[in-house]
């Protein structure tokens, strides 16, 4: 494998409130390695979320370290699970807003925009409002704002969770596709298994709160290219499924115990 | 997009046109009703008036409030009350909405500095304002000052906590966001908090407009020379009811005057936003 890009040692985090503590996540450690796409599964509610924003550097774990191999040079982009495209401005100019806020607005910027809007099929409703624009094409957008942001590590906060079934197909095909072209190294936190299990090489399975690793299951199926809808026919499919929903089943038995 | 207006007016059913007639119809009706109910009280007014049913010299009269008025653009005196009450309800709203927005803003910036000061705000919201205008005018004499800190006592406090209210509401996830792309809580502020908050903004502005107008009244009641409020107060001390009508009845036009443009400024942000 080539080099690594993060590294999580023993983090440990907990949410404090007045009516007392919450422990989100024990002792998680896991690598991830340059051009990886990893997946992150477990029950809702586990913490998974919590160790994207812990990564992203929104929140400091309370022990343990996260560790990214090259600070300087290593670019962060994280999408949430909404969209949250602001409303008032263009498709063009919200793809716009990071570069906006970190005060890198340049001619190359505007470019890079104009060229990720027409490969993924925004070119037309750039100067639309998101009002205007289909949920999945909402994801697309803001996909392009995050990508704006030329990531080398890209976090995905369960992105496609807010579209209806075929649009998500759909969507993580393409954004699928596009992440592993453009080569990034990339975290997937998602509840749907067949969607990780088609996009991921390697599975990661928390347990139900305070999360701790459960298993690292790596994925090789057997197809021609990189299309993750073929991913879904591929033979070893319903046996990583099988494996997968033994393992996140478990958790939830026992959580109802 | 495709909008309903866009639609070919050929194209349009009957039932659509039956429709658009009725919605029609209703309006003129209620427009002619508004009407007929104002000509009507003025009618039984006068009437009245006429007929000794009241005593006109406590009530007025319509013929009197239009002669008085006449009056008042000859001399000139029309122009200079209402001027004065005009130009000190517009700077004590402008003020209010300046000082109430920096003000929401710091406190949204700073929950410590928010939660230290709320007790302070919420006691000086509650209090009825008029109660500090005799103070205001010791401190600041009989003069326009004290008619426009009048008016901004008024709306001040209550403009803040809405404001801040609203602040507060703004998506968290969306700040969030703005934080995932490198930008600080003032960014947030900037791209996020304000442009969502404009529509309540305009709407704060509305109950501004017409509360900045009640305390410059009030003011102008206690500590003025000129402007409508005195024309009320005096009228009222020499029995000039004729003055004091006309007076009230200005008052009601230049408050129907303010609202309606801050009203225009909405629909205008509607359309171009």
């Amino acid at each position: 494998m080539s080099q690594k890009i993060l590294q999580c040692n023993n983090v440990c985090f907990s949410y404090h409130s007045l009516t007392g503590e919450t422990h989100a996540l024990t002792d998680i450690s896991f690598n991830v390695h340059k051009g990886e796409f990893i997946s992150i599964v477990g029950p809702s509610g586990c913490g998974k979320s919590t160790l994207l924003s812990l990564i992203a550097g929104l929140n400091t774990p309370e022990s343990g370290e996260i560790i990214l191999e090259n600070p300087a040079e290593t670019k962060i982009g994280y999408m949430l699970q909404q969209d949250h495209l602001l409303e008032w401005r263009t498709i063009y100019s919200n793809v716009l807003l990071g570069p906006e806020i970190n005060n890198s607005l340049s001619k190359e910027k505007e470019e890079l925009a104009l060229r990720l809007l027409k490969d993924y099929g925004l070119y037309r409703f750039k100067d639309k409002k998101p009002a205007e624009l289909s949920g999945g094409m909402k994801q697309r957008a803001a996909l392009i704002r995050t990508m704006m942001m030329q990531p080398d590590l890209l976090l995905l906060d369960e992105p496609f969770s807010a579209l209806d079934y075929q649009t998500r197909l759909m969507v993580s095909a393409d954004i699928g596709h596009i992440i592993r072209q453009s080569g990034i190294s990339t975290i997937l936190v998602t509840h749907d298994l067949s969607e990780a299990i088609s996009l991921s090489d390697r599975i990661i399975v928390l347990t139900k709160r305070p999360a701790t690793i459960k298993k690292e299951i790596p994925v090789s199926l057997t197809i021609l290219n990189d299309d993750p809808l073929a991913a879904r026919n591929a033979p070893e499919f319903q046996k990583y499924f099988s494996i997968l929903w033994k393992e996140v089943s478990d958790e939830y038995s026992t959580a109802n115990q | 997009m495709n909008t309903p207006q866009q639609i070919n007016n050929n194209n349009i059913s009957t039932a659509q046109q039956l429709y658009m007639k009725r919605h029609k119809q209703h309006h003129h009706f209620v427009t002619l009703m508004r009407l007929l109910v104002l000509i009507s009280f003025l009618i039984l007014w006068e009437v009245a008036a006429q007929m000794k049913w009241i005593d006109p010299f406590f009530f007025s009269s319509p013929s009197n409030v239009f002669t008085y008025f006449i009056s008042m653009l000859v001399d000139g005196s029309f122009f200079k009350h209402t001027g004065i009450t005009l130009f000190e309800t517009l700077v004590s709203f402008m003020l209010i909405t300046v000082i109430s927005l920096v003000f929401s803003v710091l406190l949204w910036y700073s929950k410590t500095f928010a939660d230290i000061i709320e007790p302070y705000l919420v006691v000086l919201n509650s209090l009825p304002k008029s109660a500090l205008a005799p103070l205001i005018i010791v401190w600041l004499g009989t003069g326009t000052d004290t008619i426009i800190v009048a008016g901004i006592s008024v709306a001040v406090f209550g403009s803040i906590i809405n404001l801040y209210t609203g602040f507060k509401e703004a998506n968290q996830e969306k700040i969030k966001l703005i934080t995932t792309l490198g930008g600080n809580r003032f960014v947030a502020l900037k791209k996020v908090v304000l442009p969502s908050s404009i529509p309540m903004i305009i709407s704060n502005m509305k109950v501004n407009i017409g509360l900045a107008l009640v305390g410059v009244i009030i003011g102008e009641f206690l500590a003025a020379r000129k402007g409508l409020g005195y024309l009320i107060i005096y009228g009222s001390q020499v029995f000039q009811l004729n003055m004091v009508i006309t007076s009230i009845i200005i008052l009601c036009i230049i408050a129907m005057g303010l609202y309606q443009a801050i009203h225009f400024l909405e629909h205008w942000y509607l359309k171009h936003k």
